[in-house]
């Protein structure tokens, strides 16, 4: 039992090379400010090994060679301290300590500069029981779930919250910061490399608080430009020239049963996510796959509480409201929501 | 009353009213060990439910409830009077006092505790129980949950009083009523830590009480103090919870500390090294201890200079916790280690409790805590340092003193068993949760979806609950296989300080004549110094002890029944409970009570006995 606390950093450091999920892990960062964060993070645990090390070597020592043998019945001598040893174990934490909150404070300031640069991209993030919603104010966009942004650039955040606090946090490009209704919140990051970053909501929000993921998409800056003004174009979500009768029919589904709630381009309410590029998202409400069949879709338009309880999406379409055939006509339609493949 | 009088109540009466330390120290321990039963039970309920990916063992509702009591329970209910049932017990026996300073309110702080613990507990049948998590951050527990919060704020309340109370009587008590001899300086460290942990419990309470005020002002009374729209302020809400909520981690460590300052002298046959470093790093632990709070809102959006100077004066409490761990290292260095499952305890907490420790520095890191914050990392960090120092110097103070509470010893191979089961239990659970949240995973999910590379640790987290539970079974049986070994010398150990100077079982007035202190670790100076025997201060004569009293019982059923008045908004029965505390109050104030005397004959009959 003794030897194996002896063997637990060094597991510490085994462990730490799996790294998690790629995407998903602090421990594998993809952008400059994870990478801060990392880095302090194996500052502080080089440094707290060091004092494990120290303190598990005093008391295994301790251990084994003071305990009490068979027969063994001297007094041992009352020692009442020793000043110098007092002062020798205040002042090396102290020095150590400093070690570390020099450059924390240093990457504080840092991460809190959120100034915008020239080439800096603003959106605002305002979270909602359960979903995430984008604003790209300089483009005049709103985008739900999935978050586009461009490569190399300044990504400055502003959060917020509509109802209760939530957590905007994705591990693998930054650490994370609330949404607090009534206050506004800043930070920043930046991918260097496309790829598709899992973000979670780390703040308890509610029933389905476990369910309330997010993406952040990040593709090169001309995708993410065409991605943008297709968002903003005039025409966005309005049916092509080209689209076929059951799409159309499924537009009439939307418009009678859904765009009170979800708004497709500029058209419809923003009490649920944006729609418009519904298509492309990477996962249904957060966190249904794409099926073939379209199953988890369907599940979740019919009764979206017994698929995500707690949700805010309050209302069930049953058969009655909703038939079979205008059911597979709205998932035509939902499933034609594209910007990027207009091209 | 007279002695006779007072001999004659029927047991359960006697108990009822009691206002002997002892007793309800004991009641601490029973209705404590009951809360922690249920909260551990919640806890394997979670691990199950996290056991594997996308479980459907627990809708997410239930499971964000059962969080939520988990902690509220295990902090509120469990840990805090677990610490209270010893120093109640132990403290007033430590500096050579009969009694606490105020025997009624001692009770009275009882009572409150466990009513308004029921009370937040009924929830579960009137409505569901509270679910937004232990810290209830607004304006997700005032306007985004159901009655389960009303149950919460009001019982709370009610028990919080009671803390309040109780602290307030360990200052007086520790201040007052010590031994002839006893200076400051020379008070046994587990009095030293209780003495500053209730000094934190003076200064933190109000604090929670306020915010609990304004959240019940909120919810039943429709005010608007969290209430964004209204000019409401929700981030005040978590400044008022963590101003409290961190000196609650020492409230919860200090009094482990000083429990482990007992057990390692006394096993090591060494006096502790360092006394007075010892008593200045508690000081200033409880010190530093209000001025961290908001490392806990990190990621609030305070701004950088908030957080870089919270960020040090974290930092600067690892440095008053690192002196005392290696005074405990020296205090053991050149000691004769005898290794009985109290020491075991205590021997397991070091390195437990350095992990929680180290991992507290790496939370400081405001920069890299954006990264840990509110995910696993935090919660395996939290329950190294709370297993790590309080639960073991729980489970090692019940080993160590319970010969002298319960006039019998515990068995040491089955104690063993546990600590080994339980403590392989503990790490198999938490030291994986470490890497679960670098990898990403938030706390408080109420389940997980596959293929986020978190399958393999959680099941390896929640087999590790399953070692814990069955290490708990074993010191519940070990509580009854162990009846038989009466202890009878009253010092089983080779103890050091006061408690052990008095016969076992322990006779309701403490002390028969008040003992005279000549140095620290009294007894050991006597035994080793002296005759063996403490002197007395006093003759030996009639001891004056308190009568019981119902009425705290009435005065807290009487909160109890307001505070249904207000979940309900039934104003009539509110007041009717308000009727019933005054009502009370009124009946303790005007009612002469003069206690009665234990006549000496008794008294040497019982030393006759020993």
């Amino acid at each position: 039992m003794k030897y194996l606390w002896r063997l637990l950093p060094l597991s510490f450091i085994l462990l730490m090379a799996g790294c998690g999920q790629q995407n998903l892990s602090a421990l594998d960062p993809r952008g400059p400010v994870a990478e801060e964060q990392f880095s302090l993070i194996m500052l502080s645990l080089y440094i707290m090994i060091f004092v494990m090390v120290v303190v598990f070597s005093i008391y295994v020592f301790v251990l084994i060679r003071f305990r009490e043998r068979p027969g063994d019945t001297h007094i041992p001598k009352q020692v009442h301290g020793n000043r110098t040893l007092e002062i020798v174990w205040t002042v090396i934490p102290i020095l150590l300590l400093l070690a570390l909150a020099v450059p924390n404070v240093m990457t504080t300031f840092t991460l809190a500069d959120v100034e915008p640069t020239d080439d800096s991209l603003e959106v605002e993030v305002t979270a909602h029981q359960f979903w995430w919603e984008f604003e790209y104010p300089e483009y005049g966009i709103v985008a739900g779930q999935d978050m586009y942004i461009p490569t190399n650039t300044r990504i400055n955040i502003n959060l917020e919250a509509s109802d209760v606090i939530h957590s905007f946090w994705v591990p693998a490009l930054a650490g994370k910061q609330d949404n607090v209704p009534g206050i506004t919140n800043y930070m920043w990051f930046e991918a260097p490399e496309e790829g598709v970053y899992i973000g979670k909501c780390a703040e308890l929000c509610g029933e389905a608080h476990w369910l309330m993921d997010f993406r952040v998409i990040a593709v090169d800056p001309d995708t993410f430009d065409t991605w943008a003004s297709n968002m903003a174009a005039e025409d966005a979500g309005e049916m092509q020239e080209d689209a076929g009768e059951v799409a159309v029919q499924g537009r009439e589904v939307f418009e009678q049963s859904c765009i009170q709630c979800h708004a497709v381009g500029d058209e419809g309410g923003n009490i649920g996510p944006n729609l418009t590029n519904f298509s492309e998202r990477e996962v249904i409400a957060g966190f249904l796959e794409y099926d073939e069949d379209n199953e988890n879709l369907r599940a979740f338009i019919r009764d979206s509480q017994s698929v995500k309880p707690g949700n805010g999406m309050d209302v069930a379409f049953p058969e009655d409201q909703i038939s079979d055939e205008e059911m597979d006509a709205l998932i035509e339609y939902l499933n034609g929501l594209s910007v990027l493949d207009e091209e | 009353m007279s002695y006779a009088e007072a001999q004659k109540k029927s047991v359960l009466w006697d108990w009822l009213t009691t206002v002997d330390h002892k007793k309800i120290g004991i009641m601490y321990l029973a209705a404590g060990a009951f809360f922690f039963t249920i909260g551990g039970i919640m806890a394997l309920l979670m691990r199950a439910q996290l056991m594997f990916p996308n479980s459907s063992l627990i809708p997410a509702q239930t499971f964000n409830e059962i969080l939520t009591m988990h902690g509220t329970i295990m902090i509120f209910l469990a840990a805090m009077p677990l610490l209270f049932g010893f120093m109640n017990y132990i403290v007033p026996l430590q500096i050579g006092a009969r009694d606490v300073a105020f025997p009624f309110l001692n009770s009275l702080g009882f009572w409150l505790f466990l009513f308004g613990g029921i009370f937040v507990n009924l929830s579960w049948f009137l409505g569901g129980a509270p679910d937004a998590g232990w810290t209830s951050y607004v304006p997700l527990a005032s306007h985004y949950s159901g009655i389960g919060l009303d149950f919460f704020v009001l019982g709370l309340q009610i028990s919080g009083l009671g803390t309040l109370i109780g602290g307030i009587n360990f200052l007086v008590t520790i201040i007052n009523m010590r031994a002839p001899g006893m200076s400051m300086m020379r008070m046994p460290l587990f009095t030293w830590n209780t003495f500053v942990a209730s000094i934190l419990i003076l200064f933190a309470f109000p604090a929670l009480t306020v915010g609990y005020l304004l959240l019940m002002m909120d919810r039943i009374f429709g005010s608007n103090f969290f209430v964004v729209e209204m000019g409401g302020n929700v981030v005040i809400w978590q400044h008022l919870f963590w101003i409290f909520g961190h000196p609650e981690v020492y409230i919860l460590a200090l009094p482990a500390f000083g429990i482990f300052s007992e057990i390692i002298p006394t096993f090591s046959k060494k006096r502790i090294f360092g006394y007075t470093a010892m008593v200045f790093a508690t000081m200033l632990i409880g010190f530093y201890g209000f001025m961290v709070w908001a490392h806990h809102m990190f990621t609030v959006g305070l701004g950088p200079v908030a957080n870089s100077v919270f960020a040090i004066a974290t930092m600067a409490i690892a440095v008053p916790t690192g002196i005392k761990i290696f005074n405990w290292l020296l205090t053991m260095w050149g000691g004769r280690i005898k290794m009985t499952t109290a020491m075991l305890c205590a021997a397991m907490f070091i390195p437990t409790f350095v992990m929680g420790g180290v991992t507290g520095v790496m939370l400081a890191v405001s920069a890299a805590d954006y990264q840990f914050h509110d995910t696993y990392f935090v919660v395996a960090h939290f329950h190294y340092v709370i297993v790590g120092a309080t639960v073991l110097g729980l489970f090692g103070g019940a080993f160590y003193w319970w010969p002298r509470m319960f006039g019998y010893t515990l068995n040491e191979k089955l104690g063993k068993a546990f600590i080994i089961l339980f403590l392989i239990g503990f790490h198999l659970t938490f030291f994986v949760q470490h890497f679960l949240g670098l990898y990403g995973m938030p706390r408080r999910v109420a389940s997980y979806l596959p293929g986020q590379g978190w399958d393999g640790m959680n099941l390896v987290s929640s087999s590790g609950a399953i070692f814990m539970a069955a290490g708990f079974l074993l010191f519940i049986i070990n509580i009854f296989v162990s009846m038989k070994n009466k202890e009878t010398t009253g010092d089983p150990w080779d103890g050091r300080t006061l408690e052990w100077t008095i016969p076992s079982p322990t006779p309701e007035y403490n002390f028969a004549q008040t003992p005279l202190v000549r140095d620290y670790d009294a007894f050991w100076y006597e035994k080793y110094q002296g005759d063996g025997k403490i002197k007395a201060a006093e003759p030996l004569g009639d001891i004056h002890m308190p009568n019981g009293s119902i009425l705290p019982i009435i005065i807290s059923f009487g909160l109890f029944v307001m505070a249904f008045g207000l979940v309900y908004h039934t104003w009539i029965v509110a007041g009717a409970g308000l009727l019933i505390v005054f009502g009370a109050m009124f009946v303790r104030s005007v009612k002469e009570d003069h206690g009665y005397h234990i006549p000496v004959e008794e008294i040497t009959k019982d030393k006759g006995g020993k």
